[in-house]
């Protein structure tokens, strides 16, 4: 049972990670209707420049924790972002109105561009970081001597995820952004006759996902310890079976597909195989789209005739 | 998805100095913070797992100085030709002369690939890179059938090609069976696989059916990855055995074919025996695929690639029809695997990854979805072109992205992107493809 408790609490955060990854694709596909695949390698250079940039901020000598990950945050949030807002001028908006696979083949080739950028620019071996939170909780002490433990960096990962979620949930649904953006996933022709400016409503759509990609980014380099130019597909894909599981184009959806993947990561790993893990996570994506096309929150689908 | 054209926003550009200056400053902005952490900071993992960094200001400079000036030029550039596009670079003549030099393109291209052993017979490079861009040709062509006849996208093709790959890498060395028979068993393990692929896939459209297929191909790569007893795991498969000309070696031994021709040997014939065997092969594709068109199913494949809800409509039977889709391409990939295996003789996993799927489809959709000229002409740029950064692995991949990128802004339909049709009355005449309003199939 303690095992079992751990493994929830292991995977509640890594699903965390994986939600906040699955909002920018569910956005991008609600409202210009393509995958985005370059968005697990916005995801990677998230994580890069804030390790960069804490390292940066610990050489110029402040030492403390709270104040340095508030700067690392923003700083990752914002030059991320800027890379979504520019990949999506580069790549996409040339190809808005073309046939359906040259966006979805431009953005192949702007994953390739980034994933072997940051190869180029920052050397393709793993980069460590030392633990930064460190201390916890531990929650019970089992007879065997198990204990299951809550660490601080857990909590974190979570709570910042229900308050960017919060947020983020409030931008969509009370501000004049969010209105714009429901209109142009209704209706892109129809949104710009009555006024939306529809092709900075799709800029911004982009540099809010790339934001809270940022944001996983940054946790995931927390909590693992580590980056690499190369994490960015596989995070990518099972971030996109989050999307696809919770019901593309839904909010909420995203949360909980990602949470669901990560429990079914961490579960598959715990009791089954460490080797086979992936091969669960996309198997789940293959047997979801069989039996629930649209996800377990999304809307049928319409056919247009 | 609309296809009414917003060209409205550019309506309003103004022209002159001033403001292309502005343009370009406001682009080496973007640069310099897009690029100031990743480029002008360079960080490390030292002995003792400890990050160290230092700065490259100096190439942050250059970079964003070239995108400044990159800016400027294309500005430039861009009110030359003005909004009527690249059709002004272009006179109608020299685009009549094209079309016509188009029409003699394919069967010249052929008789040249024929005399390509005999002309290069002494260039050991350049018939392996011919035997490279062969690969590549079937391995379009293959695909073709699946997204450029069906329109079925699909981001696993390598898959299939792996299963082809591992299936005579296994069979001949545990079995010690020779190529020729291995071959069609190949092709139909890989096209069982794919029927396996084509039956979970069948409700699904579009998007979902790429993000399917490339789960597909990643778990078949894990799998061959994590299943250590059968495929050897990371280490792959090696020694595999050379193919024989009908039970003829071809290696410098006594019943050797120079042998027993009577000539002296040498390594050369085995290359240029693999050279006409691929070419033979992609021949045989191209051939089945033409044949195809024409009859039912190639019909109802072109049906469903434009229109799939008008297809049903009408009667066809789109469950056959995607799963003889998937069948055929995946065949090919079969053939092409094991055509790898016996060429390489050695083969591992990481042959088999994402990138040579974007690769494959990279060509078919730069080809001209369906065009089998266009096909070939794309996999001798895009490998041929590729082969050019041979030296300089790490930027190849960047360029290659780059690449894709523009070539989709710049011709989204392909190098020939019209379709010719196959029924027609009286007279031929290729359908413009901007006439052409692809179905979300």
């Amino acid at each position: 049972m303690d095992y079992f408790t751990q493994q929830l609490i292991n995977g509640l955060v890594l699903g965390s990670i994986y939600g906040l990854i699955a909002i920018g694709y569910t956005m991008v596909y609600g409202i210009v209707g393509m995958i985005n695949f370059a968005h697990g390698d916005i995801f990677m250079i998230g994580g890069f420049i804030a390790l960069i940039s804490f390292l940066l901020l610990v050489s110029l000598g402040l030492t403390a924790i709270p104040l340095i990950l508030l700067v690392v945050l923003l700083v990752a949030m914002a030059v991320t972002a800027l890379y979504g807002w520019t990949v999506e001028r580069i790549a996409y908006r040339p190809l808005r109105h073309s046939f359906r696979l040259a966006p979805m083949l431009s953005a192949i080739g702007m994953s390739f561009v980034l994933t072997n950028y940051s190869q180029v620019a920052q050397g393709a071996r793993v980069k460590p970081v030392p633990p930064i939170i460190t201390g916890g909780y531990t929650l019970h002490e089992g007879p065997e001597g198990f204990a299951v433990q809550l660490s601080n960096m857990q909590i974190m990962v979570v709570l910042v995820t229900i308050v960017l979620l919060a947020i983020f949930t409030w931008l969509v649904s009370r501000t004049r952004l969010g209105r714009d953006m429901r209109a142009c996933e209704q209706d892109q022709t129809m949104a710009a006759l009555l006024g939306v400016d529809v092709d900075r409503t799709i800029s911004m759509t982009f540099v809010i996902g790339a934001a809270l990609a940022a944001v996983a980014g940054m946790m995931y380099l927390l909590y693992y310890g580590q980056v690499d130019f190369f994490m960015g597909f596989v995070a990518g894909i099972k971030a996109f079976t989050a999307a696809v599981l919770g019901g593309i184009g839904s909010l909420p959806g995203a949360v909980l597909g990602g949470l669901a993947i990560g429990l079914i990561e961490t579960f598959w790993s715990a009791y089954f195989s460490v080797e086979y893990k992936d091969v669960a996570a996309f198997s789940i994506l293959i047997i979801v789209l069989i039996f629930m096309p649209t996800g377990l929150l999304g809307r049928p689908e319409v056919e247009k005739v | 998805m609309t296809a009414i054209p917003t060209e409205t926003t550019h309506v309003s550009r103004t022209s002159g100095i001033p403001f292309i200056l502005k343009k370009a400053f406001l682009s080496a902005c973007v640069a310099l913070v897009l690029f100031s952490l990743m480029i002008g900071i360079r960080t490390e993992a030292g002995p003792d797992g400890q990050l160290t960094f230092w700065t490259r200001f100096g190439d942050l400079a250059s970079i964003v100085g070239v995108v400044f000036g990159g800016s400027i030029l294309i500005e430039l550039l861009r009110q030359w030709i003005g909004p009527s596009g690249a059709e002004k670079l272009v006179p109608p003549a020299v685009q009549q002369g094209i079309s016509l030099a188009g029409r003699f393109l394919g069967p010249a291209l052929l008789v040249f690939t024929l005399f390509v052993p005999v002309i290069f017979y002494n260039q050991r490079y350049i018939l392996d890179l011919a035997i490279l861009v062969l690969t590549y040709v079937m391995l379009g062509w293959g695909l073709n059938v699946v997204v450029g006849l069906a329109g079925l996208l699909d981001l696993g093709y390598v898959a299939f090609y792996a299963v082809g790959a591992y299936s005579y890498a296994l069979l001949a060395t545990n079995f010690g069976w020779s190529f020729w028979v291995c071959l069609p068993l190949a092709g139909m393990l890989a096209a069982c696989w794919g029927v396996m692929l084509g039956f979970p896939v069948l409700r699904l459209r579009g998007d979902y059916l790429a993000i399917v297929t490339l789960a597909f191909g990643e778990i078949i790569r894990l799998v061959i990855i994590n299943w250590q007893d059968l495929t050897g795991g990371p280490n792959g498969v090696s020694g595999i055995p050379r193919p024989t000309l009908f039970g003829i070696p071809l290696d410098n031994s006594d019943d050797g074919l120079a042998a027993k021709l009577g000539i002296d040997y040498s390594p050369t014939h085995r290359i240029v025996f693999l050279f006409y065997l691929i070419l033979a092969l992609a021949l045989l594709t191209n051939w089945v695929t033409i044949r195809l068109r024409r009859l039912p199913i190639g019909r109802a494949w072109e049906a469903l690639r434009e229109d799939e809800v008008a297809c049903r409509a009408l009667g066809i039977n789109t469950t056959t029809t995607k799963l003889t889709a998937f069948a055929t391409g995946a065949m090919f990939g079969g053939f092409a695997g094991a055509f790898f295996a016996t060429r390489q003789g050695f083969i591992s996993p990481e042959s088999f990854t994402f990138q040579e799927s974007a690769l494959v489809l990279a060509i078919v959709v730069l080809g001209g979805m369906g065009s089998q000229l266009g096909v070939a002409l794309a996999a001798l740029t895009m490998i041929g072109g590729f082969e050019l950064f041979r030296g300089l692995e790490t930027y190849r991949m960047l360029v290659f992205g780059m690449a894709m990128v523009l070539i989709m802004i710049w011709r989204p339909r392909g190098i020939i992107g019209h379709r010719a049709p196959t029924v027609y009355l009286t007279k031929a005449q290729a359908i413009s493809s901007d006439l052409v309003k692809e179905g979300h199939g």
